[in-house]
């Protein structure tokens, strides 16, 4: 079983720890063997250790330290964001929030909807079981 | 990045007598946890160069030193002075890091690691800034590499806060990257 994801320069990785934890980050350059030098659109260049990232599919085509306009530049045309928001890894991240962000009013919608879509399923098990009776 | 060990540059001389009414000044840079102990520091290492005390002598000035570049990765070379079990001894070491704050602490825990030397036996000769080609240890040289590039071998699952880390688990945790 082949690795497929490597650090290297460009590769996207998401924090999963610590004060920028859920975002997206391109790795700029590695300093050694635990730490990498990191850049993302909204925050400073800096150090970052690989036990704090999870490495993407994504990898976009930048030399070493690219500065910040080059950055984002090479964002644009590798179409990151659209990349990951339609990745099921993006998908599931960004249900996960709106989860977490909903208010009682909208649980109890997605209550009505659910027992809603119950029904209809319900509906057609009992459709399929009278042909096969 | 909070670093333990910060840089201050020390400006202190001798106090001026009858004899000596403009006694030099000296200048040092060093590393230390705070300003107090720079100050204490420096008087130590003045002492040993020149005949003044802390009590004959005055501080002029103290200023912590900051990175310029601290978005930037440098090959630090780092000489000191350390002191083992059977005598002093010479080193020079090199440290790959943003800051030479960074440099300057993974030097203290790796001589604390590798030698058992605690940071009061450590004195700091010189560092400076090595551009690629003139690194010597291979440690370091094999991060000179434009298309560098590694897998993470094994992934290690951590829950995201402190505050979610539970001491049993339901299931063995899944390590393939």
């Amino acid at each position: 079983m082949p690795f497929k994801r490597y650090v290297e320069v460009g590769r996207v990785a998401l924090v999963n720890y610590g004060k920028d934890y859920g975002k997206l980050v391109v790795i700029v350059d590695v300093i050694d063997q635990n730490r990498a030098l990191v850049d993302a659109p909204d925050m400073v260049r800096g150090q970052i250790n690989f036990k704090r990232l999870t490495l993407t599919d994504i990898k976009i085509d930048i030399k070493r330290v690219p500065n910040k306009k080059t950055l984002i530049a090479a964002l644009e045309a590798g179409d990151v964001k659209n990349k990951w928001e339609n990745s099921s890894w993006g998908r599931k991240l960004i249900v996960q929030k709106k989860r977490a962000s909903l208010n009682d009013f909208d649980r109890f919608k997605i209550m009505l909807a659910k027992i809603k879509k119950a029904g209809v399923v319900r509906q057609e098990l009992a459709k399929l079981k009278k042909e096969a009776a | 990045m909070s670093y333990k060990f910060h840089q201050f540059q020390v400006v202190g001389r001798g106090l001026p007598t009858e004899t000596d009414e403009h006694p030099k000044i000296y200048r040092m840079k060093l590393w230390a946890t705070n300003e107090v102990r720079a100050k204490s520091k420096f008087w130590y290492f003045l002492r040993k160069l020149k005949k003044v005390k802390k009590s004959n002598g005055q501080m002029l000035a103290i200023n912590e030193i900051f990175e310029k570049n601290p978005t930037t990765i440098k090959n630090y070379g780092i000489w000191l002075r350390y002191q083992s079990r059977t005598g002093y001894h010479n080193m020079y070491k090199e440290y790959r890091d943003t800051t030479l704050n960074g440099g300057i602490e993974q030097m203290y825990t790796e001589m604390a690691s590798r030698h058992r030397v605690r940071h009061h036996c450590i004195q700091v000769i010189k560092t400076a800034t090595i551009p690629a080609k003139l690194c010597k240890r291979e440690s370091t040289k094999q991060f000179h590499n434009s298309k560098i590039k590694f897998p993470l071998v094994f992934k290690k699952v951590r829950p995201p806060t402190r505050k979610l880390k539970t001491t049993y688990k339901a299931s063995r945790p899944n390590l393939f990257v």
